[in-house]
């Protein structure tokens, strides 16, 4: 569980939308950290067991923060700054033939 | 695509844009080579200066002067000719030096006369039952937050393990105003006497002076409980208690909101082992490390390994290694490097690496953390336990590429970068060899995933396309 250090008066809001909800995030931030910041639990469950993950390394390494972005599955969440408008889901289990 | 254009080739390639590899571009480009820098993250720095340009911690006394320092190599950075490409992943670096790197989901060739890896450090795994729970995180990743995002820990808060990096960032929570509600310390009683004998040079170091100011202002705010033997994090969809034992002096628990954990960094090896580069393992550093010349030249011919990914040795010491390689890719391409100025890098060099023996011995990992046992997770990706990497090494799987084909450890995205070290270190113990003998994971590009439809979107040679198309 996380929260801003200060309301950062001088950076700019992005608004996105994470799992449903409207959420505002600061310019810069990555989306990870946004989910985080948002309050959010887990951010995916895991093909193997569905067992729920939440960002641990936020360096790009460990692959748990793993998110659908804009219809496109599979995007480290540390690595995507955000940006306005942006559609953030959760990456829940295997992905699905279509 | 402007100033982001990728050209066909460079006389220099470099990876990373952490210290090392700052310091690397700025002399190739002031030395008049034409310079790219890639880089994963969207903006300079790597992980020890992150979001050094655009932090929203204003208050320059909560990061520390440590931190601050790195303006100035970005600055210098951004004023010199190399080209910066951020956002972009490097995925394949062949012996030729022809380099694959994505770029917001597309595809790009390019080659280079020399390259520089900066790819820096990873933290060591940490594998403790519950360690995949939603609520824990590396102590690394609890500070980039705080240094990109502004982020601070809400609830009670716990910090585990051991190493400089877990009282740094205790620190800068405190500068912070954040609450730590204990600090549990993993670091063996042992290595005390372990760490004896570099006593004297570390005493000289600046990391005495500095190490021991953080040290006494984090002991006098925070619970402080030494010797911790055995952790396990307790929750079911999110961690909610910490579990701890010291020697045979029973079970403590702890309610948490968030558990950090961390002990060490190691070499982020993927894309130098991927090239066929020549690694050792370091029985001081417990990884494994590229072996390589005075300029931090490998064994595969024009590349070069600097900063923590050529053994670590920490961010200053990072950039002195950057400009070393530098200045041997700078002579190799013909361009004249005064001996005053190498001399001079090379006694900088020596400076920072002063105490660092000292650190490696008295932080080093308890065993008990780095080869964990039963229904404890190693492999994040794949959720391979201890147990049944013990097990399969009984049925006589002889190594971690073995591994693969009993338990898929190791061949999740990550790519045996969370699982990587505890794998081979526990073949070993249970096969009664040394980590050298057992060895690592292959390691192949891509070294990070990109999608089928990327790689076959790639400009092909008419012999490429004849090889498989049948006319």
């Amino acid at each position: 569980m996380f929260q801003r250090l200060q309301p950062d008066a001088a950076g700019r809001t992005v608004t996105l939308t994470i799992d449903g909800r409207s959420v505002n995030a600061r310019e810069g931030d990555t989306v990870a950290a946004a989910m985080l910041a948002a309050g959010l639990d887990h951010c995916r469950t895991t093909p193997v067991s569905g067992a729920p993950r939440a960002p641990y390394c936020m360096m790009g390494v460990c692959f748990d923060c793993l998110v659908v972005v804009d219809g496109i599955g599979n995007r480290q969440g540390c690595l995507v700054p955000v940006r306005e408008g942006m559609r953030v889901e959760l990456q829940l289990g295997k992905r699905e033939l279509r | 695509m402007g100033a982001t254009a990728i050209r066909d080739s460079y006389e220099i390639a470099i990876i990373g844009a952490g210290p090392a590899g700052l310091a690397a571009a700025t002399y190739c480009a002031n030395a008049g080579l034409s310079t790219v820098l890639f880089d994963e993250q969207a903006s300079v720095g790597g992980q020890i200066f992150r979001a050094i340009e655009h932090t929203p911690v204003a208050d320059k006394q909560v990061l520390g002067a440590s931190y601050w320092r790195g303006a100035d190599l970005a600055n210098a950075f951004r004023s010199s000719s190399a080209q910066y490409v951020p956002e972009a992943t490097v995925w394949s670096l062949t012996p030729e030096r022809e380099i694959g790197v994505s770029l917001h989901g597309g595809s790009v060739l390019t080659a280079a006369r020399r390259v520089i890896i900066c790819t820096g450090a990873l933290e060591r795994p940490f594998p403790i039952p519950g360690w995949t729970l939603p609520g824990v995180m590396s102590v690394g990743a609890a500070q980039i937050l705080l240094k990109s995002a502004g982020l601070l820990p809400r609830g009670s808060t716990v910090l585990a393990g051991c190493g400089p990096l877990l009282w740094l960032v205790a620190w800068q929570y405190l500068n912070a105003g954040a609450q730590i509600d204990a600090i549990l310390d993993t670091t063996p009683a042992e290595n005390r006497i372990r760490a004896l004998p570099h006593a004297a040079s570390f005493l000289f170091s600046s990391y005495f002076r500095d190490g021991m100011r953080l040290l006494r202002a984090v002991k006098r705010k925070v619970p402080f409980i030494r010797g911790v033997t055995e952790l396990r994090a307790i929750g079911v969809d999110r961690v909610t208690h910490v579990e701890y034992s010291r020697g045979s002096a029973g079970t403590h628990r702890l309610a948490v909101d968030n558990l950090f954990l961390h002990q060490g960094v190691a070499p982020n090896v993927n894309l130098a082992m991927s090239v066929g580069i020549e690694h050792r393992w370091s029985d001081e550093q417990l990884c494994w490390v590229p072996v390589l010349d005075g300029y931090g030249n490998a064994s595969v011919d024009g590349i070069a390994i600097a900063g923590d990914g050529a053994g670590i040795a920490g961010a200053e010491a990072a950039e002195w290694r950057g400009r070393l390689a530098a200045m041997a890719a700078a002579r190799a391409l013909g361009r004249g490097v005064p001996t005053a100025e190498e001399t001079r890098a090379r006694e900088a060099l020596a400076s920072c690496l002063r105490g660092r023996a000292f650190l490696d011995a008295y932080y080093r990992p308890a065993k008990a953390f780095r080869q964990p046992s039963g229904d404890t997770i190693v492999c994040r990706c794949e959720e391979t336990t201890a147990s049944q990497i013990v097990d399969a090494v009984a049925l006589g799987c002889p190594g971690p590429n073995q591994m693969k084909a009993f338990h898929r450890c190791g061949m999740g995205p990550c790519q045996g970068r969370l699982c990587g070290l505890t794998v081979t270190e526990l073949i070993a113990e249970h096969r009664g060899l040394s980590p050298q003998e057992v060895g690592y994971y292959r390691l192949r590009p891509p070294v990070k995933p990109i999608t089928v439809g990327e790689l076959a979107a790639l400009p092909k040679t008419e012999a490429a396309v004849r090889a498989v198309v049948r006319v």
